[in-house]
């Protein structure tokens, strides 16, 4: 059961106190996309083995949501931090690239 | 025979004298015995029968990797299948039956099909069998499966387990699981630190094997060290140990469930049965020991063949013996401790057979020494079969097995080598290295199992390490505790060094079938998986019939899939896979360690959520009322609401019809407090709203109400409900009762994560609020009078509260907001109060209402009176892949709304499509009730041959204001089916034959409501 920092409230929160949201920063697409464009928001997820950028709710706590960006492979967590951005802020971007240098998660990147 | 010993068994009481019973037998034990050594002390040598071919099955170890020694424990409502004899502790009044036998564990049917069925039975018989010819398998293969599958039998259905378990929280710098010579240390060096320890151990004593094995340590014999240490651990405040504990499994981020056996061996004694620990530890030692291996020859499965080990630990624990005439067959030095004991207890040993050309070290000398015939290079060719051991016939280990000769003996003791329980350290990542030189896979401290900060949080200790010697182990376990406590933060220490005894041994030599070129007829009879009856030929057939990963030959043979996840049967089944496929064993590899280690019991799982506490009730402020005034009681979510209030007399189905009447006709009063209230509030609130339902609110007027439907972003129906707007900022969205939180959810995940500039708040009031539908023809009349008895309240005329208006003000009184809206079609008031007044407001009505006919109504008079006037009910006519268009609610999705959820899924080619089927209303033609849930069936048969299907019923009741079967349902085309008439097969074969029609079946115009 893995243990992530809410960055809103501040509690380590065991799992059974989170939702998990999956995957982080998908850009909606609405009326007008493409379908194929459409398809891919709906549809197409990231699974990688390693960097994943996610995203959680503190739904047995504050109730916010909350991003965190996670090795799947070894859960280490590099960091949590808030939901109200489309990308992950520069620190953790540096914490990630400091473990797992050359690391690529859609457009974001060491 | 196996039994008792006149000396020995440090573990038993001979004063104290328990009798317990063996299927039905009474038969006699010591308190300090378990099952399994108070069964051999009775010359009980056959315990089971074998799943697959119900072969004579005895004892082959000691502790918990035991595979055949199942039973049935216990009675009544306490009674458990498929427990270990070896780790049942032995109680008085015990009771044991044994399993997969039929008629009885001496004579069993089963053993004589197997015989006749063998053949079929081989690696991969379940695909094999079950699929042609296809006649074959109701008539032959499912009577002959049946009979034989499962192990124990389920506990009796109707009975609840009398036992009471519980959930315990802990959090510690160190967690040592095992409580071992290697555990203790590890401990000892952890605590020294000042670290908060926690020490758990399976079995009811410390120590470990060690004991058994003999041994110096810090100058005492090994069960002095432990008696001090275990001492000295217990003085320390820092210190928890719990024996009876097992540490069932390692999770993500140091996260570990202990499963504690309180009253196991203590019937009676009051309190929970077991106790799940779940653990927080920082750093996690596991000093979890080692597991002997079997050898892979021809009869290793007869009752009396025992891991060599096993034996010892029977003589010098329990003082009993399974034989007295005992052939040793090894590949390494350990089993020569085994021939020492037996020897030692005046116990034959007829011979000890070692594959090693060159035999063992010290001990061999100290075997040879005492007159026991020791033979190199030789093997076991076979066992005869039987229900116990009588003759051994023996061979040179390097060839086909021929050139016999015949011993007689009642025993054999086995061991194939060590390997380290690598369970606890895999089940969270840990990797395994392949060591040459023991033949056992051990873990790599390299690749431990990570942490939050991708730090490693799992150290091996002792055996569990590798090294089966006891310096090393004692030197791995001091190191162990000193690195886990300073990596859990504690100071850094020197490593303590331990003084031991020593002794030297030979080199053991990796033997995976003795003979090493054992015949087809030897292999088909040397055992690898006892539980699951899996033997050498098959993992070498699946291996020849081009299974080449390790985890699909387990799942194609069955090897370690039983109960004892392949404690034995592990890396003798992948070394004979890795050489019938001509490869290396690591490049072969393991098979995945899951938890628990050992089964644990459901009960432990559950704690104590169970019956009233398995999980919160939500009672409305009227639950009381409702109980008290013949409520049967429906599940809606953890809410429980009235399905109908039935009098005395009364069938609830008649119950059911006499509200509805009452409701269509007089007056009717329903409890919809559940009904999920959301205050969505801001400058944004009616932006938001219209990207949120399929029309748009915005351009609602304070006072007005309105009816949404919300979607994913599927574009699927998700939830309903009516929307009434309170100013000019604040909107009070109701959902439906299952959807109050899932929708709040579903907004505050929209406002969070996706608008997060939007300036708008939602709050779940829901059980702020205690609402009440005041339903049918009197329904004002009653608030009126109400009013006039409060001289005064809120005009509740046709013209003062308009349908679809809403409206604050006093209604008797009592402080309520009011809203015209109806989900049965009748004139109807929703009357919102303070939760606090509920039951008060609840009991005015019902007083006032008398002279008006009032009746209070239930859940299926609700569903029963909205499906007569054709309105969806979510979760009914929804399933999570219909979208609004199936149902006709073209009238409540905005053309003009640029976007919201769901608008552009529902563009899609497979949402557009004319063939999705729609919704509509089915009439039987005898006026019977349709089955709920029954397919409609057309023209044509599908690719199975089965008719194809064309539309289903979502929602079916007996009406009685129309007095007959109604239904809705999906049906493709529907709506341009009018008046036809389809065919809806039921279960028992009868065809119903139903009309399409209008979904509307009363009052389609809608002037009752409108009054």
């Amino acid at each position: 059961m893995l243990i992530l920092e809410c960055p809103y409230c501040g509690v380590h929160a065991e799992e059974t106190e989170l939702h998990a949201g999956g995957e982080a920063h998908l850009k909606r697409f609405g009326p007008g996309a493409s379908d194929e464009d459409f398809h891919d928001y709906l549809f197409m997820r990231e699974n990688p083995k390693g960097v994943h950028l996610e995203r959680w709710r503190h739904v047995n706590g504050c109730g916010k949501w909350f991003h965190a960006a996670r090795c799947t492979m070894t859960l280490e967590v590099f960091g949590t931090y808030t939901a109200q951005t489309s990308e992950p802020p520069q620190e953790i971007k540096d914490k990630i690239s400091a473990k797992r240098p050359g690391w690529t998660w859609r457009e974001f990147s060491a | 025979m196996s039994t008792r010993l006149a000396k020995q068994g440090r573990l038993i009481d001979r004063s104290k004298q328990i009798e317990f019973s063996f299927n039905g037998r009474k038969l006699k034990g010591f308190a300090g015995d378990t099952l399994a050594s108070a069964l051999l002390a009775n010359d009980q040598m056959l315990v089971g029968r074998s799943f697959k071919y119900h072969r004579p099955r005895g004892l082959v170890a000691s502790g918990s990797e035991e595979p055949n020694a199942l039973v049935g424990l216990g009675t009544g409502d306490r009674f458990e299948p498929n427990q270990r004899a070896t780790t049942t502790e032995l109680f008085s009044g015990l009771s044991a039956q044994s399993q997969n036998h039929w008629p009885s564990l001496e004579f069993d049917i089963g053993e004589v099909n197997s015989k006749l069925f063998s053949r079929f039975l081989t690696a991969g018989f379940y695909y094999k069998m079950f699929i042609h010819p296809r006649p074959f398998w109701k008539h032959v293969y499912e009577p002959f499966i049946r009979q034989s599958a499962g192990l124990g039998k389920a506990p009796n259905k109707e009975l609840k387990d009398a036992d009471t378990y519980e959930h315990f929280y802990f959090f510690c710098d160190v967690l040592v699981i095992g409580g071992g010579v290697a555990g203790l240390q590890a401990a000892k060096s952890a605590a020294a630190t000042g670290a908060k320890v926690l020490v758990l151990e399976e079995k009811s004593y410390w120590g470990g094997r060690t004991p058994v094995d003999g041994g110096m340590i810090e100058g005492l014999e090994a069960e002095a060290w432990v008696a001090k240490t275990v001492a000295e651990l217990e003085a320390m405040d820092n210190v928890t140990l719990r024996s009876r504990t097992m540490g069932a499994g390692v999770y993500d981020h140091g996260y570990i469930l202990g499963y504690e056996r309180l009253t196991d061996h203590a019937p009676g004694q009051g309190g929970p049965r077991h106790r799940m620990w779940r653990i927080r530890a920082a750093q996690t030692v596991t000093a979890t020991g080692a597991i002997e291996r079997p050898l892979s020859f021809a009869g290793n499965d007869v009752p009396g063949v025992m891991l060599a080990a096993s034996m010892r630990d029977y003589v010098v624990n329990w003082g009993v013996t399974p034989g007295k005439r005992v052939l040793i067959a090894t590949n390494n030095d350990d089993a020569y401790r085994t021939a020492i004991v037996l020897h030692e207890a005046g116990v034959e040993v007829v011979r000890l057979l070692d594959t090693r050309e060159t035999g063992g070290g010290d001990l061999a000398d100290r075997v040879r020494a005492l007159g026991i015939r020791v033979e190199c290079g030789r093997a076991i060719a076979k066992v005869a079969d039987g229900k116990r051991v009588t003759k051994v016939a023996i061979c040179a280990q390097n060839g086909e097995g021929g050139a016999r000769e015949e011993v007689e003996a009642d025993a054999v003791a086995m061991s194939g080598g060590w390997s380290p329980v690598v369970h606890l350290w895999s089940h969270c990542g840990g990797k395994l290295i392949w060591d040459e030189a023991q033949a056992h896979f051990r873990p790599d401290p390299d690749r431990a199992p990570t942490g939050a900060d991708g730090k490693p949080f799992v150290v091996t200790a002792g055996t569990a390490s590798g090294p089966l010697t006891l310096k090393a182990v004692m030197a791995d376990a001091a190191a162990a505790g000193a690195k886990a406590a300073e990596a859990a933060g504690r100071p850094a220490q020197a490593v303590a060094s331990i003084a031991t005894s020593e002794v030297v041994e030979a080199q053991m030599e990796a033997v995976w079938l003795m003979p090493a070129k054992a015949d087809i007829q030897l292999r088909m009879k040397s055992w690898l998986d006892y539980q699951n009856d899996v033997k050498v030929s098959d993992v070498q057939l699946a291996a020849r019939e081009g299974y080449e990963s390790v985890e699909h030959t387990k799942r194609y043979t069955t090897l370690g899939m039983a109960t004892d996840q392949g404690k034995l049967s592990n890396i003798n089944g992948l070394a004979i896979l890795a050489d019938t496929l001509g490869a290396e064993i690591p490049q072969v590899g393991t098979t995945t360690f899951r938890p628990p280690y050992h089964p644990i019991s459901m009960g432990a799982i559950g704690g104590s959520a169970r019956g009233d506490i398995f999980q919160p009730l939500r009672k409305t402020p009227m639950y009381d009322w409702h109980d008290a005034n013949g409520a049967h009681w429906e599940p809606v979510g953890h809410w429980r609401r009235p399905f109908a209030y039935v009098r005395s007399g009364e069938s609830v189905h008649d119950a059911v019809n006499r509200e509805v009447k009452n409701t269509r006709e007089k007056l009717g009063l329903l409890d919809a407090s559940t009904l999920g209230k959301l205050i969505v509030k801001g400058p944004d609130a009616g932006k938001f709203l219209d990207m949120l339902y399929t029309n748009v609110m915005s351009s609602l007027k304070p006072g007005k109400c309105r009816y949404g439907l919300m979607c994913s972003e599927n574009g699927f129906l998700s939830d309903d409900g009516v929307v009434a707007r309170i100013d000019e900022d604040t909107f009070l969205c109701h959902t439906t009762t299952g959807g109050a939180d899932r929708i709040h959810a579903h907004m505050e995940e929209w406002l969070q994560t996706e608008w997060w500039d939007w300036k708008v708040y939602v709050a779940n009031v829901t059980e702020q609020l205690a609402q009440v539908a005041v339903v049918g023809p009197n329904a004002r009349k009653l608030l009126e009078k109400l009013n006039a008895q409060a001289g005064g309240g809120m005009d509740v005329s046709k013209e003062g509260l308009a349908f679809m208006e809403w409206k604050d003000g006093e209604i008797g009184g009592f402080k309520a907001r009011a809203y015209r809206i109806s989900f049965s079609g009748e004139l109807s008031y929703e009357i919102a109060v303070a939760a606090s007044e509920g039951q008060a407001f609840w009991n005015a009505l019902i007083e006032a209402g008398q002279e008006f006919g009032v009746m209070p109504y239930g859940t299926e008079t609700l569903h029963i009176l909205r499906a007569e006037k054709g309105f969806i009910m979510i979760g009914d006519e929804t399933d999570g892949t219909v979208i609004p268009q199936d149902l006709g609610l073209h009238w409540a999705i905005s053309k003009k709304k640029e976007d919201f959820l769901g608008k552009r899924a529902q563009e899609r080619s497979h949402m557009v499509d004319p063939d999705r089927w729609q919704l509509v209303g089915l009439e039987t033609v005898d006026g019977s009730v349709l089955p709920d849930g029954a397919y409609a069936v057309g023209n044509g048969l599908n690719a199975n041959g089965q008719k194809n299907t064309i539309g289903r019923v979502t929602s079916t009741y007996y009406s009685a204001t129309l007095g007959r079967g109604i239904a809705m349902g999906l049906v493709k085309h529907g709506p341009k089916r009018m008046g036809e008439v389809i065919d809806f097969p039921g279960l028992d074969g009868k065809i119903f034959k139903a009309k399409i029609v209008d979904p509307v079946f009363y009052d389609k115009e809608g002037e009752k409501q409108n009054v």
